[in-house]
């Protein structure tokens, strides 16, 4: 199936749940990172139990403490 | 009040504008905007808003001038080291441009002091190193309803979004809790191009800019990223969380909060001195 990750289209397998994609996608430190599907953000409790579909769009968004 | 010659001359490239024009320079002269941090975010910012007429200028940072600072921070220079930042900040504002209106608060903003430093200021520009500080300023902003930018840089990348009362998301919608202390590296110690400060504290001056003359779309309901390594810029819709724990339906947090700090440069004592001119 096709998914959007950041912008770009990527074909994954059937079923993908959230937590392989974060696997596959070499997210550093997944748990300081917003994920955000169809632009609604996944809330913590359910990063783990997430199974993306077909045409879903996927962002990571980062913290980003500098500004010195 | 109508401008001088010499203000129609020096703003000249703005009033030929047509979302400018004559009534959008008188906006921003009459406007008002609170740097908090004149660092590498602070420093573009504050340049271009002094030079645009931007008619009072809060800068807020408790910092002196230290050498590892002017890879980034344009508006401080060699002879400037060791000197308070907002006292250098404001020297170079004020060369820039007489017009403008400087105001120094030589501290660190925290609960105590936040919400009554906003209140004068029509909008704020985050341009603070550190999460604790990011968070006190979102906190602050929602509850006294003002519009502020934030954004934050490390290496090569950068990231911003618009915060405007009633209009889509807060930061703390975004990303709920700063990390753990030294969780998520500081531009200190991962590093950070100088021109990228540069760049996103520029984005941040024309927010505040349109902010003022009321004009373009702003980043709300968006996170713009920059990628320079990539050269890449894209914006990220956003929506507003109604369980966000401060502009959310059921708020939990009343009073802006005290996080514990870590910051990117070795910091000196505590001050709390307020120079006004």
């Amino acid at each position: 199936m096709i998914i959007t990750v950041a912008g770009e289209k990527k074909e994954y397998k059937e079923g993908l749940s959230l937590v392989e994609l974060i696997e596959l996608e070499k997210i550093d430190m997944p748990e300081y990172v917003t994920v955000s599907i169809n632009d609604d953000f996944v809330s913590s409790e359910d990063k783990e139990t997430t199974v993306l579909k077909e045409g879903d769009s996927v962002e990571f968004l980062y913290f980003m403490g500098g500004g010195c | 009040m109508a401008m001088t010659d010499e203000q129609i001359e020096r703003y000249s490239r703005h009033i030929i504008l047509k979302e400018v024009g004559a009534k959008g320079q008188k906006k921003l002269l009459n406007g008002s905007v609170l740097i908090i941090g004149a660092g590498g975010l602070g420093a573009p910012a504050a340049l271009y808003l002094a030079a645009a007429g931007v008619g009072h200028i809060g800068i807020v940072d408790a910092d002196d001038v230290d050498l590892s600072n002017l890879q980034r921070q344009v508006i401080h220079s060699t002879a400037d080291i060791g000197k308070a930042k907002v006292k250098s900040a404001k020297e170079s504002m004020e060369a820039i441009n007489p017009d403008v209106k400087v105001t120094t608060y030589r501290m660190f903003v925290d609960s105590t002091n936040i919400r009554e430093l906003i209140r004068e200021y029509d909008f704020i520009i985050d341009g603070t190193d550190n999460f604790p500080a990011k968070f006190l300023i979102n906190d602050a902003c929602v509850l006294e309803k003002k519009p502020f930018s934030h954004a934050g840089i490390i290496r090569f990348q950068g990231q911003l979004l618009t915060y405007v009362p009633g209009e889509g998301p807060c930061y703390r919608c975004v990303f709920k809790n700063p990390p753990p202390k030294d969780a998520v590296p500081t531009c200190k110690q991962a590093g950070v191009i100088g021109a990228m400060a540069g760049t996103i504290g520029t984005l941040q001056a024309m927010e505040a800019i349109k902010y003022l003359i009321g004009k373009g779309d702003l980043l709300t309901g968006k996170l713009l990223t920059y990628d320079a390594l990539k050269m890449e810029f894209r914006k990220i819709n956003l929506k507003k969380d109604c369980k966000c724990a401060v502009c959310g339906e059921n708020p939990s947090i009343f009073e802006p909060i005290d996080y514990e700090q870590e910051v990117c440069e070795e910091t000196a004592g505590r001050f709390a001195t307020r120079d006004e001119q």
